[in-house]
């Protein structure tokens, strides 16, 4: 394993955060799904259903990609190399498919 | 050229001596094919929302019990098999080979369970004459079927390629074949999974609850 002791100081080849660490992530995944079938329960109308739900989803989004993907533990530039851009990406197909979903929303027969 | 003269020539990121991101190639992949993985799903979701905004009356057929009910019991299995995916990690990483492959093998189970609850879950609707398309609630409004299989099915698809490519990591760790880096890797799409059920779950079933 000599050749692989040389590669461990440039890559972080040992267990990152804790037991506690990860069920307490787990928790709170579970918590939030939690109130998102509560909300459902309810039957609030859709806008503020969408709103709230698309909002809790990208806190459990961040919660695994930060800690259960261990991006955490990375170096900043792997998060800079691979989230802004998927970020952009993601806004530019809302970008273009929204307004026309909303345009022909508007133009059905009421 | 003693060996410390040379890392110090090529230590820099910049000169290409080292990873910039300090990971191997393989999570480096795998983290790409992620990203790429994602915008497949993103697109999905969004052209369901599109569809979803522009057509009248689209149905809402979920009833708290039994649908809601079984989604949120599949939300919680995947959550759990994430869970003991991360802790499988940690245990491959502390060298512990035969607590790593029980963690596998808990992953496994869980994933084949919420293929196998969703599958249920299908044959139900299958059963309502709801296809890919045609949609007995709302005939104008065929793309019902259409975008839930295809949002559902090829989440479906990820978990069953996950359970098969767990498997094997398992297999090969326990044999020794493989290292803890494997298991990171399997790891980090397993989670990837479970991260893209966290936005089909409350776009397709909480969105739909039933508002009778």
């Amino acid at each position: 394993m000599s050749a692989h002791g040389h590669s461990a100081e440039l890559t972080h080849e040992h267990a990152v955060g804790t037991t506690k660490l990860f069920a307490t992530v787990w928790v709170w995944l579970l918590l939030l799904t939690i109130v998102e079938v509560y909300l459902a329960y309810l039957r609030l109308p859709v806008p503020i259903m969408i709103t709230i739900l698309v909002g809790l989803s990208l806190i459990k989004a961040a919660l695994i990609i930060s800690y259960f993907m261990h991006m955490r533990f990375e170096r900043l530039g792997l998060f800079l190399l691979l989230i802004p851009a998927m970020v952009f990406c993601i806004c530019m197909m809302l970008l273009m498919f929204f307004p026309d979903s909303i345009r022909l929303m508007q133009l059905r027969p009421h | 050229m003693s060996d410390t003269e040379f890392e110090g020539i090529v230590a820099s990121p910049w000169s290409g001596g080292a990873s910039p991101f300090a990971i191997n190639s393989k999570k480096l992949g795998m983290w790409l094919f992620i990203i790429s993985d994602s915008l497949t799903f993103s697109a999905l979701l969004i052209s369901y929302a599109y569809v979803r905004l522009e057509t009248p009356n689209w149905p809402r057929p979920f009833e708290i019990w039994p649908a809601i009910a079984k989604s949120s019991l599949m939300t919680f299995v995947l959550l759990s098999s994430s869970l003991t995916m991360v802790l499988g990690v940690n245990a491959a990483f502390n060298g512990d080979r035969k607590k790593t492959v029980r963690y596998l093998i808990a992953t496994i189970v869980c994933g084949i369970a919420f293929v196998a609850i969703h599958a249920t879950e299908w044959v139900t609707l299958l059963g309502e004459k709801v296809t890919p398309w045609s949609n007995p609630f709302n005939p104008a409004a065929p793309l019902f079927g259409g975008t839930f299989f295809g949002l559902t099915g090829l989440h479906m698809l990820h978990v069953t390629i996950g359970v098969v490519y767990l498997a094997i990591i398992a297999w090969g760790f326990g044999k020794g074949k493989y290292t803890a880096e494997h298991v990171e890797v399997s790891g980090l799409y397993w989670h990837f999974v479970d991260l893209v059920w966290m936005f089909i779950f409350p776009m397709v079933y909480l969105l739909s609850v039933n508002p009778k």
